[in-house]
């Protein structure tokens, strides 16, 4: 039970990618969201995907696992597609589908959007996939370092984070087991029109959410005997440095974005 | 004479102004280097006491001196760092995500360099024996291993006194013998001062001196042997009387002479064994 828990959707791995620094992933992804949409002529395009895909296999992580992460946005993708198809107007009628005409200025338009959907989901799912959630607790903790200045709490907020992370396995861990107690006492889950299951999971939220509360209060208690007093004068054990492979990964990704603005409307 | 790290001077508690007293008027002092034990049944106020140590309570009347320092509102900052303490709940003092960042959270709250954080963590967790288990995530380890990385944690940064509050009685019986067994070995190792607060007279055995507290008051302050001799004024008062002491006193009714007052079955054995050398 416990030992197949694993947050988020994280796959373990040894490659350059998992060992970049977080702030790095975070920064390239930003900017490539951001250049996707500069995309316009087919080798720009051939420009980006290169890059995404061979990122994904540089990670070196099973495709199962990336198709798996890209399931619920299918079909997004698939109906952005159709609705371009059969609301664009542009260029000559190429085939005709049920008295509906298609026109090609429709399909490269419907390829193209998709297109840039699809490298968004793909390059933003390799950060969850290549990163452990607490990495990107520690990024986003540096990264909105400057909002301390107008008192924004980014040590709290990151701290927070992390002990959720670190419970959620526990919280789940206790429904499970709160769950088979209720059931031992005759309480139905699986059976029974859904208005009946809705109810019976309040047995099952009660316990839970009053044991978190004590947790909460045990936990806080802990930290405080532990010296905890606030961010102020903290020192971290996680380190994020930046590397020569960070550099290089940069160096590579202004080659791209270049080769995408001189490819521009070619 | 050894010398004072502990005072309680005349100390009251009670947790609200209409609330029963918790503690009453108790006085008593912990050495540099000793093993004390307190003993007591639930609500005997046993808890309080730990609590009180570290400056998470403060009493209503009376004082607490630290390490020459009164325990107050200013100086508690101070007090946590020479007292440490270990809780019940093994998952419920568990902050970091992996056994390191665990060990970690303590220095890091008190400002210690990276390298230093390394290096204490490495010798603290072999110490324990969880160096292995350096990356491990808390919902893989057992409620044993937990109380292991707590212990770990708290010698981390040093303290003069460790307390460990119930530390065990959420625990199997495997677990508690892992924690009895960490607790003997880093009290040979560490300088350090020693309280375990228990309601199982069987974890009393090792301290050198121990204080039964009833109803909120010191009812009684001894050497655990001599404890152990007093099994009916202990059951009166809630505590279990183990089984070795049960059965000492079996023993001496049907005539037996056990010299000594056995404090566990290896020392009955060796009392039975010589028995007849002794008649």
């Amino acid at each position: 039970m416990s030992n197949s828990l694993i947050i988020g959707q994280y796959v373990p791995g040894n490659s350059i990618i998992h060992r970049l620094d977080p702030r790095t992933k975070i920064t390239i992804i930003f900017f490539f969201v951001f250049v996707v949409f500069f995309a316009n002529s087919l080798l720009s395009y051939a420009i980006l995907t290169a890059f995404a895909l061979a990122s994904v296999a540089t990670t070196r992580i099973p495709i199962k696992f990336i198709v798996k992460g890209l399931t619920p946005v299918w079909f997004l993708i698939v109906f952005t597609f159709l609705l371009h198809l059969f609301v664009t107007k542009e260029g000559t009628v190429v085939a005709e589908v049920f008295s509906f005409k298609i026109y090609s200025g429709a399909l490269i338009q419907g390829i193209a959007i998709s297109m840039r959907f699809f490298l968004l989901i793909l390059i933003t799912s390799l950060l969850t996939l290549t990163t452990t959630p607490i990495e990107i607790t520690d990024a986003i903790e540096d990264m909105l370092h400057p909002l301390k200045k107008i008192k924004f709490p980014v040590h709290e907020l990151a701290l927070m984070m992390s002990i959720s992370l670190r419970f959620i396995p526990t919280l789940m861990q206790e429904t499970e087991k709160i769950s088979r107690a209720q059931a031992s006492r005759g309480v139905d889950f699986k059976t029974g029109p859904i208005k009946e299951r809705a109810k019976a999971v309040v047995p099952l939220l009660v316990p839970l959410f009053v044991s978190a509360f004590k947790r909460a209060e045990e936990l806080a208690m802990a930290m405080e005997a532990r010296g905890y007093h606030g961010g102020e004068g903290r020192t971290k054990l996680r380190e994020l440095r930046i590397e020569k492979r960070d550099i290089a990964i940069y160096v590579l990704f202004l080659f791209v974005i270049a080769g995408l603005f001189l490819t521009r409307n070619y | 004479m050894r010398k004072k790290l502990i005072e309680f001077r005349n100390v009251s508690f009670r947790y609200g102004d209409e609330e029963p007293w918790v503690l009453k008027n108790c006085s008593f002092e912990v050495y540099e280097n000793e093993w004390l034990a307190i003993i007591g049944h639930n609500g005997s106020g046993k808890s309080t006491i730990a609590k009180l140590m570290n400056g998470l309570l403060f009493p209503q009347e009376g004082e607490i001196i630290i390490n020459g320092q009164q325990v107050t509102e200013e100086t508690i900052w101070d007090v946590r760092k020479d007292v440490g303490m270990v809780f019940q709940n093994p998952d419920n003092q568990f902050v970091g995500t992996t056994v390191q960042d665990d060990v970690a959270f303590g220095m890091e709250n008190r400002g210690f360099p990276r390298e230093e954080m390394i290096k204490r963590i490495e010798q603290n967790l072999t110490a324990v024996g969880m160096q292995d288990y350096r990356l491990t995530e808390p919902h893989r380890l057992s409620g044993g291993q937990k109380q292991r990385v707590a212990i770990a944690s708290v010698l981390a940064v040093s303290p003069k006194v460790l307390i460990l509050d119930e530390a065990t009685a959420m625990l199997d019986p495997k677990g508690r013998q892992e924690i009895m067994r960490t607790v003997s070995n880093v009290r040979a190792e560490h300088a350090l001062s020693l309280i375990t607060i228990t309601h199982d007279l069987r974890e009393v055995v090792q301290a050198e001196r121990v204080i039964v507290m009833n109803s909120g008051e010191i009812w009684d302050e001894a050497i655990p042997r001599e404890i152990f001799s007093k099994k009916d004024a202990l059951r009166e008062i809630g505590l279990d009387v183990p089984f070795v002491a049960i059965l000492t006193d079996e023993l001496k009714k049907t005539g037996m002479t056990i010299t000594n007052e056995p404090l566990n079955q290896e020392e009955l054995l060796e009392d039975l064994w010589t028995l007849h050398l002794r008649t």
